[in-house]
């Protein structure tokens, strides 16, 4: 099955567990006041969730005509692509978000920079720390100190 | 009026306000260059400053400078990044990105650049004329007639929905409609499809949903099929227009200065409405065969966008200086920033303080023209950025993505939501889902549902869309700019060609 399929597969499971929610559980705990009304909260998500289904039902079993297009990355060839540093990028990411608040801001980010220019095959040490380092400590400057939001520099043992 | 453009003009003209509009152009433009960071929030920001300097003028100048640089800048890294920091900039990454890809990121600012100045002054003419009449007009228009403009606004699809492509553009629109009834509507007050989780209770964030749908799937892809963003065969810093590109796009400009400001005018319409509606507009009115260069680097798809966000921007002042409300968030910041300094906008706005009201107008025309002779010098650098190498580029793309889903929310559970959409978007643009549509279905979702239903509970049902001539010339609009197409097809196949 070809991969819009598959994906419609999965967003039609999406739009009926959504119209589920709308359908029948969504106005149990509605006040009365609003029963009277035209409109519920439920109305809008329900006719969604009909459209959702239908369109989903309508890629998954091909009834619109048209050529297969293939994008610009062939997804049926992902390993002659660079596979790997892709998936390592969006690991990095999380780590990054998942580092982001116990290790501070400024080691974060420069272990973010230096690290996406590693994987990506960057070897010049001496380019990478300080680009990171001075990215890293000018948008940190630009964003707590002069945009006055909060952005914690430091390690979370070394206080704020 | 004339003695009132002269006092204006004298107020303007001062060495102190010609700096602060300057400052405030430069402020504006690289700060709104970092996604997350809107007109809105810069303007928050700059208050204080504003304030301390104690004249109502030069405040209101250094905050109208603040305000242009910060939408000229939003739209620079929609076009160079395809990272929209700003709902009234998504329409114009559509066209500008795919044109920085193909080499001509220089012309594509170019253009944005001249189309936002063409917008921006036609608007404020169009204020410095209409802005007491056209005060009571926007008071005519009510939820009804918003419902009908985000349907016209919906229209905007049709530019993704290619031969095949139909449902899935259709099915796109939906299921971001469905994302923005998530969380705690503004209407109903009760929390839906939240599954009790208290992060979701204030929806999904915009910034984070533009940023996973556009730029982190651009950069995983360049990721995994490698080549320099500046290597496309073009010379990117070129700015030059060839002399058809300006015949071109001058009618467009010309219509969406216009057709942006009136939008503008209606409060709580604004730049997103007007951008989507422009591009719309613009797409479902080509020929033929220029309706498919739409979404693929056209340039009638980067100017509508461009000029029409900018004109609705000084169409959102005509409320705010006639009337006293604010249209939209950014000039509900400003009406705090006045009444911080003692000034009541409103009705006798023009009489009793007539150097403010005109000063504010001037302030536009200088601030757009100093946008441009400030931005066109510098486009040639900023496009530069394109030229970074590929090493370095992609993991600053990445990290500004997390930056602006970061600064938007200010919870680190936002950028795990970020990788965890982003990795949906890039299944989707694997399959050739076109992912524009679920943006703007999420971006229009909100205030189509908010408007729909207020109007079924005024007219206890659907009899607004009949009973309000307004709402049924809107509708008619918007089914006419969806079959005008087909339509035009079929007539061209019916005679042969």
């Amino acid at each position: 099955m070809a991969l819009d399929r598959w994906i419609a597969l999965v967003l039609l499971s999406t739009c009926l567990l959504y119209g589920y929610v709308a359908w029948f559980t969504m106005d149990a705990n509605l006040a009365p006041f609003m029963q009277r009304k035209p409109v519920w909260p439920s109305s809008f998500p329900k006719i969604l969730s009909i459209l959702g289904t239908a369109l989903s039902l309508v890629i998954l079993l091909g009834l619109e005509k048209g050529e297969q297009v293939i994008g610009e990355i062939d997804h049926r060839r992902l390993t002659d692509y660079k596979l790997g540093q892709a998936i390592l990028m969006l690991a990095l990411m999380v780590a990054y978000a998942l580092c982001l608040r116990p290790l501070g801001f400024l080691g974060s980010t420069t272990a973010f920079l230096v690290a996406g220019s590693f994987i990506l095959g960057e070897r010049r040490w001496h380019v990478m720390i300080p680009v990171s380092l001075l990215t890293a400590g000018t948008i940190w400057y630009l964003v707590q100190e002069v945009l006055g939001i909060f952005l914690r520099p430091l390690p979370f043992f070394l206080g704020n | 009026m004339l003695e009132g453009i002269l006092i204006g003009l004298q107020t303007a003209l001062s060495v102190q306000n010609l700096a602060m509009v300057i400052g405030g152009c430069l402020i504006g433009t690289f700060i709104g260059m970092l996604p997350g960071l809107g007109p809105m929030s810069i303007i928050a920001i700059m208050i204080p400053i504003a304030i301390s300097l104690g004249d109502p003028s030069a405040a209101l100048i250094l905050l109208a400078g603040v305000y242009y640089g910060a939408i000229f800048g939003g739209s620079t890294s929609s076009i160079l990044l395809n990272a929209p920091g700003v709902a009234g900039t998504v329409a114009s990454s559509f066209d500008g990105y795919p044109m920085a890809m193909q080499g001509k990121a220089g012309k594509a600012l170019t253009i944005a650049a001249i189309a936002s100045f063409a917008g921006g002054t036609v608007g404020a003419i169009l204020l410095m004329i209409f802005a007491p009449m056209l005060s009571s007009v926007a008071l005519l228009f009510h939820s009804a007639e918003y419902f009908g403009l985000m349907v016209v606004g919906l229209s905007a699809i049709a530019a993704f929905a290619g031969n095949g492509q139909v449902a899935k553009a259709l099915l796109m629109t939906v299921l971001g409609l469905m994302m923005a009834t998530v969380g705690l509507g503004s209407l109903f007050n009760m929390p839906r499809f939240t599954g009790g989780m208290m992060e979701l209770q204030s929806g999904f964030g915009f910034v984070t949903l533009a940023m996973a749908m556009f730029a982190l799937p651009e950069a995983i892809f360049l990721v995994l099929k490698p080549k320099n963003m500046g290597d496309s065969g073009g010379e990117i810093k070129d700015l030059r227009i060839t002399r058809a590109e300006a015949r071109a796009i001058a009618p467009v400009i010309g219509r969406q200065s216009v057709q942006g400001f009136f939008i503008g005018v209606l409060p709580g319409a604004g730049a997103t409405i007007a951008s989507f509606l422009g591009y719309a507009v613009e797409r479902n009115i080509a020929p033929k065969h220029e309706q498919d260069e739409f979404g693929k680097g056209s340039i009638k798809g980067l100017a509508a966008p461009e000029t029409a966000n900018n004109a609705a921007c000084t169409g959102s002042f005509v409320p705010l200086l006639t009337l006293g409300i604010p249209g939209s968030g950014t000039t509900a910041i400003l009406l705090g920033a006045l009444i911080a300094l003692n000034v009541t906008p409103g009705p006798r706005l023009m009489i009793d303080e007539p150097q403010i009201f005109w000063a504010v107008i001037m302030s536009m025309f200088i601030g757009n023209f100093v946008l441009l002779i400030l931005n066109l010098p510098l486009i040639p650098y900023i496009a530069k950025v394109l030229a970074i190498p590929r090493n370095y580029l992609i993991p600053f793309i990445l990290f500004f993505t997390l930056m602006g889903a970061y600064i938007g929310q200010n919870n680190a559970t936002e950028l795990l939501l970020l990788v965890a959409f982003g990795v949906c978007g890039i299944a989707l643009k694997f399959a050739n889902f076109p992912l524009p549509p679920l943006l703007i279905g999420f971006i229009l979702g909100g205030m189509m549902e908010d408007n729909f239903a207020r109007s079924m509970q005024l007219y206890g049902g659907l009899s607004f869309i009949w009973e309000r001539p307004m709402t049924l010339g809107i509708l008619i609009v918007a089914v006419l700019l969806v079959l005008l197409p087909g339509i035009r097809a079929l007539r061209l196949r019916a005679k042969g060609v």
